[in-house]
């Protein structure tokens, strides 16, 4: 039960072919200090809208992380 | 709870509804609104500062699905310039459709903005190869196609420019590929390219059109956020022969020192321009400026023998100038 609860108080981060369950009511910033990724190197989208980096990401969020680095040849 | 306690939300400098975006070198959050407004005026910004073009002028924007050419268009063509697109179909598959899927992008922009023109040259059907034939018959590049692809880009850019009879032809470039071309060019001290590197190519000679990237100030962040808030649904995916290319190596470098040091970036690439402009550092060619010739069947300048590297691909010894002409044939069907 109480895994249960805790899992519904968890957010949902999704970038490229991977997912993350996570601990919500933090900011963006701290998830990604968490996970180890460069904010710079993403931006986070929730509902399909662009959210700042201080935005809360509430329990039960999905939070979609676009990778902004392209490389090669233009 | 207390984390949360204190905490500033960001807000938009202009309105002060939600930020969408937070940009550390320029302390500036901006809503989805005035965001797209402050991007559209930076770029005529950028456009004014290094003279690129005027409204009087034509424009080829290179096109290639992805976040930067198409945010480029959509905001040339907001701000009223005559601006028409170049698509160069590579013909690169690699289980992803990636060419494929580059075109269904380019076409779904097109959808909803009717009545832009768009130029679409095909490797295959113009010249019978994609660039992964290609660079499996030329051997260059040691297996990876990037050698022949930004070669043949550059000269089909080039071609369709003066064909169409444009003034000018604008790619996506952004800051952050900007800044890791310096870094390379930097390590290495690559004095040529390092003299050369500029929002503005000069055309200096007839057989080529002014290059210019009115997106070089933007970090690519930024124009990646501009793409999101417009809808642009670009090309998501990589070149799949960009993986492991050390130009991502240099962008990755260089954003761990933007995280640590918010205006590293801008800082290292608007400065370089600045000082050279300002005859702070100079560059000189070794045996100086190299000299260009016309070659003998496309007419774009060449450093090299009477043919240039892109025709020596198609164009064999036992050709005579007719068959030569039909392997590298004009691409655009009503030529200006």
């Amino acid at each position: 039960m109480l895994a249960k609860q805790m899992e519904c108080a968890m957010a949902k981060i999704i970038y490229r072919d991977k997912e993350w369950t996570v601990q919500g009511g933090r900011p963006v910033r701290e998830i990604l200090e968490e996970l180890q990724l460069n904010p710079e190197s993403v931006l986070a989208v929730r509902d399909g809208k662009l959210i700042n980096e201080e935005t809360i990401v509430e329990e039960e969020d999905v939070i979609k992380l676009v990778a902004v680095i392209s490389g090669g040849g233009r | 709870m207390s984390r949360k306690k204190g905490r500033k939300s960001l807000r938009c400098k202009k309105c002060g509804q939600t930020a969408v975006i937070y940009m550390r070198h320029h302390r500036l959050a901006l809503c989805d609104h005035h965001y797209v407004e402050w991007f559209i005026n930076y770029t005529q910004r950028t456009i004014d500062k290094y003279k690129m073009f005027t409204r009087r002028n034509r424009i080829l924007v290179a096109i290639s699905g992805g976040k930067d050419s198409l945010s480029l268009w959509d905001v040339l063509i907001q701000l009223g310039y005559q601006a028409d697109g170049l698509y160069i179909g590579l013909g690169i598959d690699e289980g992803i459709q990636y060419s494929e899927r580059s075109l269904e992008a380019i076409h779904r922009f097109m959808a909803e903005r009717p009545g832009l023109t768009l130029h679409v040259v095909d490797m295959k059907e113009t010249y019978g190869e994609t660039i992964p034939e290609l660079a499996l018959r030329t051997r260059r590049g040691r297996g990876k196609p990037c050698s022949v692809c930004g070669l043949s880009k550059r000269h089909i850019m080039n071609q369709v420019a003066r064909e169409g009879g444009y003034d000018v032809l604008a790619t996506g470039h952004n800051l952050d590929d900007e800044a890791a071309v310096l870094f390379q060019n930097t390590l290495h001290w690559q004095t040529g390219y390092l003299a050369r590197q500029s929002p503005v190519l000069e055309a200096t000679h007839p057989g080529l059109v002014k290059k210019v990237k009115p997106f070089c100030r933007f970090y690519e962040r930024e124009v990646a956020a501009y793409a999101l808030v417009r809808g642009i649904e670009y090309q998501y995916d990589e070149c799949p022969f960009s993986e492991g290319a050390t130009t991502i190596l240099y962008k990755e470098l260089l954003n761990q020192l933007e995280a640590q040091a918010p205006g590293t970036k801008f800082q290292f690439y608007t400065q370089f321009l600045n000082a050279r402009e300002k005859g702070q550092i100079t560059f000189h060619e070794k045996g100086g400026e190299p000299v260009l010739r016309p070659c003998r069947v496309c007419e774009q300048p060449t450093t090299a023998g009477d043919l240039c590297a892109f025709c020596r691909l198609w164009v064999t010894p036992d050709m005579d100038e007719e068959a030569a002409r039909m392997a590298v044939p004009p691409l655009l069907a009503t030529p200006a």
